[in-house]
C-alpha cells in the first residue's frame, strides 16, 4: 500500500489532539524504564532458522555467535528429505533472559532431487505463523504467556564457491522472503581471498536483485543507527567463520581456526564479518527483526490465511460497515443458508426413502414371485402324488375286489366238496 | 517430523560490562575493548542485553499513549487536579473556549487529548470527563453512560483488531485509569460510592481519592481512609492495584504498602507561590499555605508518583491483559449464544467443527464467508 506515514508513530496532527507544554517535571519519562522493566521481568524470545547444507557450519556458527556450546548432532548425508530440528535454550547476560530457538535444517541439499526442498521450511515457518494465529483467535487467550515461537530470523547459508549462488539457493530464498526475515551469510569465509570475495559478494547481491528476493535490510529510520545500519547493508551478506577453539595470538587466547599457514582469527573484522553480523543480529537489531516478523510478515500470513477462509472486512461496495448492521445481515446470511441447507437435506433425505422404499417393493415383489412359483411347484407336486394315490387306490380296491371274488369261488368250492363228501357217506 | 523442541540448561554468559551503565549503547570499538577481564579471553560479550537499549529506542521513536478518566461530582477539583498533575492545562475546562459553569442535564461524556513531551519522551495524553456525574437529584444508573464508554472502547479496539486488513498499531482510546473523587466529608463512603465502584472495578482500573482534603485534619482523614478501605473490602470492591494481578513476592509488598494508604488525600492546585524561598504549586490560605507536593500536607505525590512515575505501565498492562480480554471473551460468547438451536445439536455445527476448530466459531459470526 506503501503510505508515507509511518503509522507506527502516534499521529500528531490528529484532530483534536494538540501539543502541550508542560510547566514543571510531571515524571512519565519515565516510562520508557517502566516499559523495559516489564520486559525484563517476562524476558525475550528469539527464534532463528538456519538454513544450508549439511556440513557447511550452521551449528558451529551458532556456538560461535552464542558463545556456548549447543548440543549439535552431526548429521548424514543420506537423509531421504529436508527435516528441521528445533532446539530451545534459556540464555542469560547481566539480567536480561533470553529463550532462544535455533532451528536447523537437517539435510538439506543432499537429495537428489532438490524440488521440493525448500518446502518443509516453508511448512515450518507457517506452521509458527498459524499457531500464533490460533492463539490470537482464542476466545480465553493468553498472549502474554504465549512462547512466540515464530522465525524471526533466517540465516541462509551460501557455500563459498566463489563463483554464483546455486539455483537452490534462489529458489529458497525466493519462497521464503515474503515470509521470514532472510539474512543472507557466505559461509566458511576461509576458504575464499579477499578479492574473490569482493567479486562474489557483489555477483551475488546483483543476482538476488535481478531474481527479485527481498532480504532484510537493515532499519535506517532511527538516526541513532541509520549509519552503521547503512554501511552494514553493504557489506552483505556476511562472510562468516565460525569456531569455539582457543587459540594464543599474541598474548590473548582468541577464537579461532588454525591452520598451518595462520590463524583465522573470528573476531578480527579484517578476517572476517562475524564480529559485523553479531552486531546486527543481536546487539542493534533483534528487536527490529521480532517487530517485522510481528508487524510484517505475520500480518501477511494472517491477512491470506483469513482471506483464503472466505472473509472480508467491508461489503461489496466497498462502504465500512457497522457491527451491528454487518452482525445482522451476516446472521441473515447464515441463516437463510442454514435453512437452505436444511432442506437440502430434509429433500435427500425424502429422496432416499422413496428409493429406499422402491428398493423395498422390488425385493417383497421377488419374493412374492419366488413364493408364487415354490407355491405352483408344490401343486404341481401335490396333483402329482394324489394321481398316484388315485390309481394306487384304484389298484387296491380292484385287488380287494380280486380277493373277494377269489374268497368266494373257494369257499364255493369247499362247500362243494363238502357235499360231495356227504353224498358219499350216505 | 520435527523432533520437540528441547529446553535445556540455563546458560549464564560472562558479562564484562564493568565499563557501561546498565543502558549504555553496546560501542562498535574492536572486540578487545571490554572493561577489566580476569583471564584475558574474549569470550564473553554476546550482546543479548543490548535488546533493552532498542527497546528503548523503539519506544521513544513511538511515544505512549495514556488515557485518564476522572469521575465524581462537580465542585470536587477534578479539572484542577488533573492540571496539577500533568502541569499543564489538560482539562476539559481549561480547553473550552467560553467555559459554561452550568450542570448538565445528564451525563456527559467529554474526552480531550494532548501530546505532550518530556525529555525525548512523548505521549498521547486523554483526559475523560464526566460532567454530571451525580449531579442530578436522581442518580440511579448513573455509572451506565460510563460503563458504556468504557465499553464502547473495549469494543472499537476489539473491531480493529479482528480486521483482516488491520492497522500496524491498533489505536488505543481504552480507558486505562478511572480516578474516582470521593468528597470529604470524613464518615464513610455513600452508596453512589459503592455503587460506581463495585460496578466499574469489574470493567477498569479505579483509583479512589479523597478530594480536597485540606478540610480534613490528619485525624480525620486517617480514620476517613480507614472506614473506606473496610467498606470497600465489605462490598468485595478491587481498586487498583488489584491483589489478585500481583504478580511476584515484590511486586505484592510494594503493592501492598499502597493498599494500606488508598484512598490517597489530595489537593489539587496551579497556582505557585513563594514558600521559604521556592515556587511551589499551592492554594493560599489565611491560615497558611498548604503546599501540594509536600506529604506532609497532603497525599498527592504518591498519587503522581503512582499513576505517572511507577505503575503507569502496569496500569495499561492490567487494562490491555486482563479487562479488555475479560470484555473480549464475554462479547464473544455473546455472538455464539445468538446461535439456536444449541450449538452441538445441529448437523451442521458438527460439521463446521470438523473444518475449522470450535474456539473460532464466533469468527464466523463477525466475518462471514462470502462465498
Amino acid at each position: 500500500i506503501g503510505e508515507a506515514v509511518n503509522d507506527t508513530e502516534i499521529d500528531i496532527k490528529d484532530k483534536g489532539v494538540r501539543p502541550l507544554s508542560l510547566a514543571g517535571h510531571v515524571g512519565f519519562d519515565s516510562l520508557p524504564d517502566q516499559l523495559v522493566n516489564k520486559s525484563i521481568c517476562q524476558g525475550f524470545c528469539f527464534n532463528i532458522l538456519c538454513i544450508g547444507e549439511t556440513g557447511i557450519g550452521k551449528s558451529t556458527l551458532m556456538d560461535t555467535l552464542f558463545n556456548t556450546n549447543f548440543e549439535n548432532f552431526e548429521s548424514s548425508h543420506f537423509e531421504p528429505q529436508v527435516k528441521l530440528r528445533a532446539q530451545t535454550y534459556d540464555l542469560q547476560e547481566s539480567n536480561v533472559r533470553l529463550r532462544l530457538t535455533v532451528v536447523n535444517t537437517v539435510g538439506f541439499g543432499d537429495q537428489m532431487n532438490k524440488q521440493e526442498s525448500y518446502q518443509p521450511v516453508v511448512d515450518y515457518i507457517d506452521r509458527q505463523f498459524e499457531s500464533y494465529l490460533q492463539e490470537e483467535l482464542k476466545i480465553k487467550r493468553s498472549l502474554h504467556n504465549y512462547h512466540d515461537s515464530r522465525v524471526h530470523a533466517c540465516l541462509y547459508f551460501i557455500s563459498p564457491s566463489g563463483h554464483s549462488l546455486k539455483s537452490l539457493d534462489l529458489v529458497t530464498m525466493k519462497k521464503l522472503d515474503s515470509k521470514v526475515n532472510i539474512i543472507p551469510v557466505i559461509a566458511k569465509a576461509d576458504t575464499i581471498s579477499k578479492s574473490e570475495l569482493h567479486k562474489f559478494k557483489i555477483k551475488i547481491m546483483s543476482e538476488l536483485v535481478s531474481n527479485g528476493v527481498q532480504i532484510y535490510q537493515f532499519p535506517l529510520d532511527d538516526e541513532t543507527v541509520a549509519k552503521v545500519n547503512t554501511t552494514m547493508n553493504g557489506h552483505l551478506p556476511f562472510a562468516v567463520v565460525g569456531s569455539t577453539e582457543e587459540v594464543s595470538v599474541g598474548n590473548k587466547m582468541v577464537k579461532a581456526r588454525q591452520y598451518p599457514w595462520g590463524v583465522v582469527q573470528v573476531e578480527n573484522e579484517n578476517h572476517c564479518d562475524f564480529v559485523k553480523l553479531r552486531e546486527m543480529l543481536i546487539c542493534v537489531n533483534m528487536e527490529d527483526l521480532r517487530e517485522q516478523t510481528h508487524t510484517r510478515h505475520y500480518e501477511l500470513y494472517r491477512r491470506c490465511k483469513l482471506e483464503e477462509m472466505g472473509f472480508k472486512d467491508t461489503d461489496p461496495e466497498c462502504k465500512p460497515v457497522s457491527l451491528q448492521q454487518t452482525y445482522e445481515a451476516k446472521r441473515q446470511e447464515f441463516l437463510v443458508e442454514l435453512q437452505k441447507r436444511e432442506d437440502e437435506m430434509r429433500q435427500m433425505f425424502v429422496q432416499r426413502v422413496k428409493e429406499k422404499e422402491a428398493e423395498l417393493k422390488e425385493a417383497e415383489r421377488e419374493l412374492q414371485s419366488r413364493f408364487e412359483h415354490l407355491k405352483r411347484i408344490h401343486a404341481d407336486e401335490k396333483a402329482t402324488l394324489e394321481e398316484k394315490k388315485r390309481l394306487l387306490d384304484e389298484d387296491q380296491s380292484s385287488f380287494s375286489k380280486r380277493r373277494a371274488a377269489a374268497q368266494l369261488l373257494q369257499a364255493q368250492s369247499l362247500t362243494a366238496n363238502g357235499k360231495k363228501d356227504k353224498d358219499r357217506k350216505k | 517430523m520435527l523432533s520437540p523442541p528441547t529446553t535445556c540448561y540455563l546458560l549464564l554468559l560472562q558479562a564484562h560490562r564493568s565499563q557501561r551503565g546498565f543502558f549504555e549503547f553496546p560501542n562498535h570499538g574492536s572486540p578487545q575493548a571490554k572493561g577489566d577481564k580476569t583471564n584475558g579471553s574474549d569470550f564473553g560479550y554476546v550482546g543479548i542485553d543490548a535488546i533493552l537499549e532498542q527497546m528503548r529506542r523503539k519506544a521513544m521513536k513511538q511515544g505512549f499513549e495514556f488515557n485518564i478518566m476522572v469521575v465524581g461530582q462537580s465542585g470536587l477539583g477534578k479539572s484542577t487536579l488533573m492540571n496539577t498533575l500533568f502541569k499543564s492545562k489538560v482539562s476539559r475546562k481549561s480547553v473550552q473556549p467560553n467555559p459554561e459553569e452550568r450542570i448538565p442535564k445528564t451525563i456527559e461524556i467529554k474526552s480531550i487529548s494532548h501530546d505532550i513531551e518530556e525529555k525525548g519522551v512523548r505521549m498521547k495524553l486523554t483526559v475523560i470527563d464526566t460532567p454530571g456525574f451525580g449531579d442530578q437529584i436522581n442518580n440511579e444508573n448513573c455509572w451506565q453512560p460510563i460503563m458504556k464508554f468504557i465499553n464502547d472502547q473495549y469494543e472499537a479496539y476489539l473491531q480493529e483488531e479482528i480486521n483482516i486488513d488491520r492497522k500496524k498499531r491498533i489505536p488505543d482510546s481504552r480507558v486505562h485509569c478511572c480516578i474516582y473523587f470521593i468528597p470529604p466529608t470524613g464518615h464513610c463512603l455513600r452508596p453512589l460510592d459503592v455503587e460506581f465502584m463495585r460496578r466499574l472495578s469489574k470493567v477498569v482500573n479505579i483509583v479512589p481519592v479523597i478530594a480536597k482534603a485540606d478540610t480534613l485534619t490528619l485525624e480525620e482523614r486517617d480514620y476517613f481512609k480507614q472506614t473506606i478501605r473496610e467498606e470497600l473490602r465489605a462490598n468485595g470492591i478491587d481498586v487498583y492495584p488489584q491483589k489478585e494481578f500481583d504478580e511476584d513476592a515484590e511486586d505484592r509488598m510494594i503493592n501492598d504498602k499502597i493498599r494500606e494508604m488508598i484512598p490517597f488525600a489530595v489537593v489539587g492546585s496551579d497556582q505557585e507561590y513563594q514558600v521559604n524561598g521556592k515556587r511551589i504549586l499551592g492554594r493560599k490560605t489565611k491560615w497558611g499555605t498548604i503546599e501540594v507536593e509536600n506529604i506532609a500536607h497532603c497525599e498527592f505525590a504518591y498519587l503522581r508518583d503512582l499513576l505517572i512515575r511507577t505503575h503507569m505501565q502496569n496500569i495499561k498492562d492490567i487494562t490491555g491483559s486482563i479487562h479488555y480480554e475479560t470484555y473480549r471473551v464475554r462479547r464473544l460468547n455473546e455472538s455464539n449464544g445468538h446461535f439456536t438451536p444449541h450449538p452441538s445439536d445441529h448437523p451442521l455445527w458438527r460439521n463446521l467443527c470438523n473444518c475449522y476448530p470450535m474456539q473460532m466459531f464466533w469468527f464466523f459470526f463477525f466475518k462471514l464467508p462470502t462465498k
